[in-house]
C-alpha cells in the first residue's frame, strides 16, 4: 500500500433495502459512490454491504428473503468488495436503519480488535514496544448509508423517521447520496436545519449515466413474460426462473 | 420450416458504432423482440449486430476488429442475438442501405423452399422451376415483393437518434431512407414516443411508410451511450454493469480508449458527409 493510500479513510459502504430483486442499478451505486469517495482522496472504500429487509416489514409483492439473499450473492458474486449481509433480514421485528448501522459498525470494531490482537501476537515480545505496536493498529473504518439523493427528502416526511436517528445517522455515520443529473439535493440539504449542520459528512454523487432500473419495474416485466436481460444479472434471471418467483401466479398468492 | 401461426418472421438488423457495445444496445433487442412479440403479428427470430468499418472516420472509434470481439463478447450469453463483421471487412464504407440489402439476400437464399422463387422476378407461388444453383441476383435487378412468404422480413432496429438523423443535411440519401422503410422496415426504441412521433409526421416520406415503423418505448430510462463509457474509462471510473462483464474485461486487458484513442479521426470527415457532398445534390425534402 502506497503511504497516499495508507492515511486515507478506511469506509465501508452500506446500502439497505428491499432489493426485491437486485438490479444493475443497485450495483451502479455502490461503483459511483467507491469512484466519489476515491476522487476525494481522503478515504479509501474497503468494503461495501448490501442489507435486504426482513420479510415483515410488509411491502406488497416483497419475496421471501431467502430468495432475496440468494439472489444479491449471485449478482455480487463477480465484485470483489460488495457482499450481501443476512443479519437484518434475520431479524424478527422490522429494524431501524440507524440499528442496522449500529450493528455492522460494532461488527467491523470487533473483527478490528481481534486483528489487532492478532497482529500483536503476531510479534515477539523484545521488539514490540507500545508505540510500535499502536502504530501498527489498523484504523477504525467509517460507515456510510448509501442511498438515492430522495432519501433527504424522506427525512422531511413527519413521522417517517425518528429526528434522533436522522441525527445519528448524518453526525455518527454519514450519508453518500446518489442522484441523477439535473436534480438537486443540495436544496434538500438546506431546507433542514439537522442536515445543513452536517453537510460534511454527506456526500453527494451525480449520476450521469441515467440507467434508472427500478426493481418494481423489472418485477411488472417478470410477470408479463418480458425480457430483463441486461438490467439484472443472467445469474439472477435463471435464479427466478428456477424457483419460479415473480410470476403472475406467485405474485397473486401474495 | 413451417410457420402453423402465421406470424411474420423477423430479424432484427443494427447498425452502429459499438464503440464499444453497451448494456443499452443490446437492450434494444430485447425491446423489440418483445414489443414485436406483443403484437401477436411477428416471431423474431434473430438479432444481427454490424459494426461500422473503420472507414467509417468517426471521431474516437477504435479498430473494427476490437469493436467486432467485444460485441462478440456481450452476445455469448444470448441465444438469438449474433455478430456480423462481413460490414466491418469492406475496405469502403457502406450505406445502412447497402448492408440491409446484403443481409437480406443472405437470408432470402438460405430460406430453403425460397432460394428458387427469389432468383427471379415475381413469381407465382407454387410454379415450378429448374434447379439454378448458387445464381446471384444483384440487389436492383429484382422487386422485393412483400407477399413473398417464408423470408423473414429484416427490419432495421436503432434508437430515436437515429431515426432522427435522417434529417441531417447529407448524411443520408432519400432514396436510402425510402427504401429502407418501403422494403424492410424500421423498429426504433424512443423514450418518449413524442419526438419521434412528430418526425415521422413531418417528413413525407416517413408518413407514407409509417405503417412499417414501429416505435417501441422504452420502460426504464437508459443512458449508457458509448460516448459516456468512454468518458468514464479515460477518468478511472468504474464501468461495471453499464457493460456486459466480458467487455469491461476485455477494454482492460487492451486499455483500449484513451485520450489518444478520443482523438482518432480528429478533423477527418465522416465518410457518408464525403460522399454525398460529392454528388452535389439539391437538398432534398426528407
Amino acid at each position: 500500500m502506497s503511504l497516499t493510500m495508507k492515511s486515507r479513510i478506511p469506509l465501508v459502504l452500506l446500502a439497505c433495502g428491499s432489493f426485491n430483486p437486485i438490479t444493475n442499478m443497485h450495483m451502479r451505486l455502490f461503483e459511483l459512490a467507491r469512484d466519489h469517495l476515491h476522487q476525494t482522496g481522503r478515504y479509501q472504500v474497503i468494503e461495501g454491504i448490501i442489507s435486504p429487509v426482513s420479510d415483515n416489514y410488509g411491502k406488497k409483492g416483497l419475496v421471501s428473503a431467502r430468495h432475496r439473499i440468494a439472489m444479491a450473492h449471485l449478482a455480487l458474486e463477480t465484485s470483489d468488495w460488495i457482499r450481501v449481509d443476512p443479519w437484518e433480514s434475520e431479524q424478527e421485528k422490522w429494524t431501524e436503519t440507524v440499528k442496522v448501522l449500529r450493528h455492522h459498525y460494532n461488527e467491523s470494531l470487533r473483527s478490528l480488535h481481534f486483528r489487532k490482537e492478532h497482529m500483536r501476537n503476531s510479534w515477539p515480545t523484545e521488539r514490540a514496544t507500545e508505540d510500535f505496536l499502536s502504530s501498527l493498529d489498523p484504523v477504525s473504518p467509517e460507515l456510510k448509508l448509501l442511498c438515492g439523493a430522495d432519501i433527504l427528502k424522506t427525512f422531511s416526511t413527519p413521522n417517517l423517521w425518528k429526528e434522533e436517528h436522522i441525527k445519528e445517522i448524518v453526525e455518527k455515520f454519514g450519508l453518500v447520496c446518489i442522484s441523477r443529473a439535473g436534480s438537486d439535493p443540495v436544496q434538500y440539504i438546506s431546507e433542514s436545519e439537522l442536515l445543513t449542520q452536517f453537510q460534511h459528512n454527506i456526500h453527494l454523487v451525480t449520476e450521469w449515466i441515467q440507467n434508472e432500473i427500478s426493481a418494481t419495474h423489472i418485477r411488472h416485466a417478470l410477470c408479463k413474460g418480458l425480457s430483463v436481460k441486461y438490467l439484472i444479472p443472467d445469474s439472477v434471471i435463471s435464479y427466478i426462473k428456477d424457483y419460479n418467483i415473480y410470476t403472475e401466479e406467485s405474485e397473486r398468492e401474495k | 420450416m413451417e410457420n402453423p401461426d402465421n406470424k411474420t418472421e423477423v430479424v432484427l438488423l443494427a447498425c452502429g458504432s459499438f464503440n464499444p457495445i453497451t448494456n443499452m444496445h443490446l437492450r434494444l433487442f430485447e425491446l423489440a423482440k418483445d414489443y414485436l412479440h406483443e403484437t401477436g403479428k411477428y416471431n423474431v427470430i434473430k438479432g444481427i449486430i454490424s459494426p461500422v468499418g473503420d472507414a467509417y472516420k468517426k471521431k474516437s472509434l477504435i479498430s473494427a476488429s476490437h469493436r467486432v470481439t467485444m460485441a462478440k463478447l456481450a452476445t455469448e450469453s444470448s441465444d438469438w442475438v449474433q455478430v456480423d463483421d462481413w460490414e466491418s471487412s469492406q475496405n469502403e464504407w457502406l450505406e445502412t442501405l447497402k448492408v440491409l440489402r446484403y443481409h437480406h439476400q443472405k437470408l432470402a437464399s438460405s430460406t430453403p423452399a425460397n432460394s428458387l422463387q427469389n432468383a427471379v422476378p415475381l413469381i407465382k407461388p407454387g410454379r415450378k422451376r429448374k434447379q439454378e444453383a448458387n445464381r446471384y441476383i444483384p440487389a436492383k435487378k429484382y422487386q422485393l415483393s412483400p407477399e413473398t412468404k417464408g423470408v423473414p422480413q429484416l427490419k432495421l432496429l436503432c434508437g430515436a437518434d437515429i431515426l432522427e438523423s435522417f434529417g441531417i443535411p447529407n448524411l443520408w440519401k432519400l432514396e436510402d431512407i425510402t427504401e429502407i422503410v418501403a422494403n424492410h422496415g424500421l423498429v426504433c426504441i424512443t423514450r418518449a414516443g413524442n419526438n419521434a412521433q412528430k418526425f415521422i409526421y413531418e417528413s413525407d416520406t416517413l408518413w407514407q411508410h409509417k405503417n412499417n415503423i414501429h416505435l417501441v418505448e422504452e420502460w426504464i430510462t437508459n443512458d449508457i451511450s458509448s460516448t459516456k463509457i468512454r468518458r468514464a474509462l479515460r477518468r478511472g471510473q468504474s464501468i461495471r454493469y453499464l457493460v456486459p462483464d466480458a467487455v469491461r474485461a476485455y477494454i482492460e486487458k487492451h486499455n483500449l480508449y484513451s485520450p489518444e484513442s478520443e482523438d482518432r479521426n480528429t478533423g477527418v470527415i465522416l465518410a457518408p458527409l464525403q460522399k454525398h457532398a460529392r454528388g452535389c445534390k439539391q437538398e432534398q425534402t426528407l
